[in-house]
């Protein structure tokens, strides 16, 4: 009987995992995304929670600076969007969104933050296929993931989830959505907490 | 007997698994020219400028790609995440413009978009940010882009109308088309104009 049930296991885990992994893959990247396959939705336990101080850190940026999130407080409302892993499918067609719609975030006085844990250089060259962005890309590579960590969106593989955050101008976190890795955030979700800080 | 049945149910759940999966991965193949088009089913759109684009009457809530008035139809997969889309759309709108300024296209060849994993609200981002003409509809669970083989983005297929109600795959090609003048001289041969 052990070996019957190992062979249903192992037949089913097959049949299971062949099912695809449904994504688009824009051609800017020819041929150069690197599949993850299907993941585990969710891979970490938040640290912070809705009504929280966010918290603050300074990481560099592919411009070349230190960028501050104290730098907005009382300024700009922020959100943090962490995406798991630069050259992979879905953050690679994730950014680029959120690049023609300036505007909306402008119209709720807002900045964008885009964190991976990838290095700078990996950053550079991947956000150059994207066209010109224009909010600011982070790099959380080292101390590795340090700020992932500290929201509590960094997984045991060391990628980071595919996390929003709206942070309002007092600092405070006043949305999160930790989504499924495997797939994109709609975009009326984000509007729609944009709206409410109007 | 009690085994033999935990096994039928098992390759039954795996039966269903995998032509689930392969339903998903392999539903349908990257067009090619000479091919027949995958059945393509569309929501009627809500505006009307856009219905009478593509030329439907009728009370349906869905059409067929045999209801659009046209000798010829292009369908651009694209998505409004993709960053050559982006690139491309002013392009794409370039080729609606000379097609219905053209005195034998005018009328008989249409574009329409098909939002590959967007939603209604990312597509209509889309139309209003590139001032999109012709009709761009939602794939928010990428049922067409499986269908034609989950190509990247963009993607065009032209396909001709036939008068038995089928279409043919006339064009199929990924990324930028090029120039304008060309290719709508291309669609027009395909087209019979």
């Amino acid at each position: 009987m052990t070996k019957t049930a190992a062979l249903i296991i192992l037949v089913l885990a097959f049949a299971l995992g062949t099912s695809a992994l449904a994504q688009t893959h824009s051609e800017a990247y020819k041929d150069n995304l690197f599949s993850t396959g299907e993941l585990k939705p969710v891979d970490s336990v938040l640290k912070v929670k809705v009504g929280d101080r966010a918290p603050d850190f300074t990481l560099p940026s592919i411009a070349g600076q230190m960028v501050a999130l104290g730098h907005y407080r009382g300024k700009k409302n922020v959100v943090l969007s962490f995406v798991p892993a630069a050259w992979t499918p879905v953050c690679s067609d994730q950014w680029p969104g959120y690049n023609i719609v300036k505007d909306l975030f402008d119209a709720s006085d807002a900045i964008l933050l885009g964190i991976t844990v990838d290095n700078i250089p990996t950053l550079y060259a991947w956000t150059n296929q994207m066209g010109h962005l224009w909010f600011p890309v982070l790099s959380d590579f080292y101390p590795h993931g340090k700020v992932a960590e500290a929201y509590g969106v960094l997984r045991s593989d060391g990628t980071a989830e595919r996390a929003l955050f709206v942070i309002d101008k007092k600092g405070g976190i006043r949305w999160i959505d930790v989504h499924d890795i495997n797939k994109r955030p709609p975009l009326e979700s984000l509007v729609r907490e944009l709206e409410k800080l109007k | 007997m009690k085994r033999i049945l935990v096994l039928a149910v098992a390759a039954a759940v795996a039966a269903a698994a995998l032509l689930s999966g392969a339903t998903a991965a392999a539903q349908g193949v990257q067009p090619r020219p000479g091919d027949r088009l995958f059945d393509l089913t569309l929501p009627v759109p809500g505006e009307r400028a856009d219905r009478n684009y593509l030329g439907l009457s009728g009370w349906g809530k869905t059409f067929r790609m045999a209801d659009i008035k046209a000798n010829l139809v292009l369908i651009e997969i694209l998505s409004m995440y993709c960053p050559f889309c982006q690139k491309e759309a002013p392009v794409v709108n370039r080729l609606h413009e000379a097609i219905e300024k053209d005195p034998a296209a005018g009328g008989k060849i249409k574009i329409i978009g098909v939002g590959a994993g967007n939603s209604s609200y990312e597509v209509e981002v889309f139309r209003k940010k590139y001032g999109v003409p012709f009709p761009v509809f939602p794939d928010p669970d990428y049922d067409i882009h499986k269908k034609c083989g989950e190509v990247r983005t963009p993607f065009f297929i032209a396909v001709r109308l036939n008068p038995d109600g089928t279409q043919s795959v006339t064009h199929a090609r990924l990324g930028a088309f090029g120039e304008v003048p060309a290719f709508l001289e291309t669609l027009k041969k395909a087209a019979g104009l």
